[in-house]
């Protein structure tokens, strides 16, 4: 076996402009680029906007891109499993209401009925709770993927109907109150001064992170080698390696340039017995915990997406369901798992997201199956099955909080966010048609 | 010629179904020796597919059975098929359109690493051998299948079948798409595999194909068996007026 097999014939490349040679050998796709563009002109945009309307340009802050890091996490997590339920032809609706379900259960345990059970405090209380909303969420998913699956009635009629449910059954268990506040190490998991890992735990998980991407880099090539394909340009891998490890430092000094408020603080060195100098003291938030809990179930699905047998399947399914039938794939029960992933994603997200908030409200996830699905799609998933990824969902849900945060900054009121949302979820889906089209 | 064959290698024994009323297959019997290619004949809609989906686990007959080397067995699923070492090529290929020729060769059979992992690049070098094998021309390993001409998908499809050391392979109009070149590797794979002694169903239109490759033809009409032939003591008039006509020749039983 030679080389000669390289997808691309040699001769081509001479006709190619240098952008495209670039491209191809770098293996960047063109709709990653796109998706950072709009981000970028987003963010840029909302600066602007704020600086020269309203004389305060709050977005491009250290502040605000620590929020907005933060904010992403329940969206992107559940990002991350609705790719897949999209890849196989199928749609979750109910998703936010699932979170708002197990949310209030959660916080019901935590706060009224473990307990009477354990002493106040213990970490019984949250380890037994975060498991319970999780196992919940995965069993209310596996339940919507049976009726999907083998009562055949249609995903989106299943998912509405557990829109509507979901988010009855969460008023019912706490006529409507909201239950706060939650376990003091539950409300961790939702970010904030505490919730974050600070300047050296951030500064270790950026080495382990740049050695990851040379490590992936490195490797790539080698088993590239041992089976003889063709390989990347030693530039190309070079300036992928760059790019990696530039983004990596980047972002952890973004993090670590936000400091603790005052009051915290004062707070903190009045509980360590630390004497604030007159300057003030400068601690850095670093990587909020919910950003590492995005980015641990980021790098675990997309190993699953891709590397594993399930992933493959969904896949094979979402490209030719009878086809996947034929080469001895259980569907049916492939879509009752799917289904419980999702809910186990959204049990998650829920943790986050009342963490967050240090409590469940009725009204918690509202909406999120329509930033969800947004982000999934602006991604690249094609809602017409088979293909989508999960770096791109992230980064759909970057793209959608930072709309949603962006205008909440610059003062725009709700009824306008709404419209602005259902707008561009609109838009994505059909720039998504054309892209293809052109692609073909 | 009949009596002088041992045990079949498949034995398929009065298998209906239907479809809604439709009778697409109407109490027929077929058998196949080891080392033989049988051909399915009849026109469209005749019940041909859906008479060999039975036997690849796609369908589950309503009535009859099927035996293996004499044995009885129940084939509910293609998973079951595949246990009996049946390989099927699909009249509609059954490709994953977004996935790569290796995925779609190994899918549901992934080569893994000992931790479990899909190993791709195992499966593309051992696609990027079998390939060369049976269409040396072929080049898009790293592209999903939809980027492939009719014949290169058809190729794929072939590949899976052969790949897996069949005992049994049902071709369903497995040269189709191909061009003259590709069509006679196809033929010449035929005849190589049942020297290895595999059997195989072949469903064929071209009715010289059928009288250079087969060694007996069975001829549907509307579910039915019209009849079956060794193909070296018929003309292949005598098969057209079987497939067009139903008109049994002498020879036929
Ligand atoms: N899944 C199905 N549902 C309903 N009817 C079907 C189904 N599959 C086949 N049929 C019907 O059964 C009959 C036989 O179809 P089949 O596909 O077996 O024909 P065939 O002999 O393979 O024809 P061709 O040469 O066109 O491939 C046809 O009348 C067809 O309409
Ligand atoms: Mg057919």
């Amino acid at each position: 076996m030679t080389n000669t097999n390289s997808p691309t014939p040699a001769g081509s490349d001479a006709t190619q402009g240098p952008v495209t040679r670039f491209l191809r050998a770098t293996e960047i796709d063109t709709r990653l680029l796109g998706m950072v563009a709009a981000l970028v002109l987003i963010w840029i945009g909302f600066h602007l906007y704020g600086a020269l309307i309203n004389g305060n340009g709050a977005f491009l802050t250290p502040r605000n891109l620590w929020n907005l890091s933060v904010q992403t996490a329940s969206i992107g997590i559940m990002a991350t499993g609705m790719v897949l339920v999209i890849v196989t032809r199928n749609i979750d609706l109910s998703v936010g209401s699932v979170l708002g379900f197990t949310a209030m259960i959660m916080a019901l345990m935590q706060s009224r009925w473990l307990p009477h059970v354990f002493e106040l405090g213990s970490p019984v209380i949250w380890i037994t709770a975060a498991l319970t909303g999780l196992l919940m969420g995965a069993a209310i998913g596996a339940f919507h993927g049976y009726l999907i699956a083998y009562a055949r009635i249609p995903a989106f009629i299943v998912t509405l109907g557990g829109l509507l449910v979901w988010r009855g059954a969460a008023f019912l268990v706490a006529r409507g109150e909201t239950i706060s506040p939650l376990d003091s190490t539950f409300v961790l998991i939702g970010g904030g001064p505490y919730g974050s890992v600070g300047a050296t735990g951030s500064w270790i998980i950026c080495a382990l992170a740049c050695a990851a991407v040379l490590w992936m880099i490195v490797s790539g090539r080698k088993s590239r080698q041992d089976h003889g394909f063709a390989q990347r340009p030693v530039w190309a891998d070079t300036f992928l390696s760059a790019l990696g490890c530039g983004i990596i430092i980047g972002a952890t000094l973004l993090m670590n340039a936000y400091p603790w408020p005052k009051g915290i603080v004062k707070d903190y060195a009045a509980k360590n017995n630390i004497t604030v100098p007159e300057e003030g003291l400068f601690i850095s938030h670093g990587f909020a915990i919910p950003v590492l809990v995005l980015v641990a179930v980021a790098i675990l699905m997309t190993i699953l997406s891709t590397r594993t047998r399930f992933g493959r399947y969904v896949f094979a399914i979402g490209g030719n369901p009878e086809a996947a039938e034929l080469a001895g794939i259980n569907t049916r029960w492939m879509t009752v798992k799917l289904y419980a992933l999702m809910g186990l994603l959204t049990g998650l997200s829920a943790v986050v997201a009342s963490a967050r908030l240090n409590s469940a409200t009725n009204a918690l996830g509202t909406f999120d199956e329509l930033y969800v699905i947004a982000a999934a799609v602006i991604g690249g998933t094609s809602l017409a099955g088979g293909v989508g990824t999960i770096y791109g969902a992230i980064l759909g849900a970057l793209v959608m909080q930072s709309l949603q945060s962006g205008m909440v900054l610059i003062g725009f009121d709700a009824a306008i966010q709404q419209m602005v949302v259902g707008g561009v979820l609109v838009l994505a889906v059909w720039l998504d048609i054309l892209y293809r089209r052109n692609a073909k | 010629m009949t009596d002088t064959k041992g045990t079949p290698l498949v034995e398929m024994r009065d298998i209906s179904i239907s479809f809604g009323g439709i009778k697409a297959v109407d109490h027929v019997s077929i058998d196949l020796q080891p080392g033989e290619v049988v051909g399915l004949l009849g026109h469209n809609g005749a019940g041909k597919s859906t008479l060999i989906k039975c036997l690849s686990g796609a369908y589950q007959a309503d009535a009859g059975e099927i035996l293996i080397n004499g044995e009885k067995v129940t084939i509910r699923n293609p998973r079951d098929a595949r246990t009996h070492n049946i390989e099927t090529i699909y009249q509609t290929l059954a490709l994953a359109d977004n996935l790569t020729a290796a995925s779609n060769l190994f899918l549901g059979r992934e080569l893994v690493t000992p931790l479990g992992m899909v190993d791709d690049s195992r499966m593309e070098a051992e696609t990027r051998k079998i390939m060369g094998r049976l269409n040396p021309n072929f080049r898009k390993f790293n592209v999903p299948v939809s980027a492939l001409s009719g014949g290169q998908r058809q190729s794929v499809a072939i590949a899976r079948a052969v790949y897996f050391n069949a005992k049994i392979l049902i071709m369903d109009e497995p040269t189709a798409a191909l061009g003259p070149h590709e069509t006679q590797m196809v033929a010449e794979l035929i005849q190589e595999l049942k020297r290895e002694g595999l059997g195989i169903f072949l469903i064929e239109h071209d009715i010289h194909a059928v009288m250079e490759l087969c060694d007996r033809a069975v001829v549907m009409k509307n579910g039915q068996r019209v009849g079956t032939v060794n193909v070296k003591d018929v003309t292949d008039d005598d098969i057209l007026g079987m497939i067009i006509l139903g008109k049994k020749p002498p020879q036929a039983y």
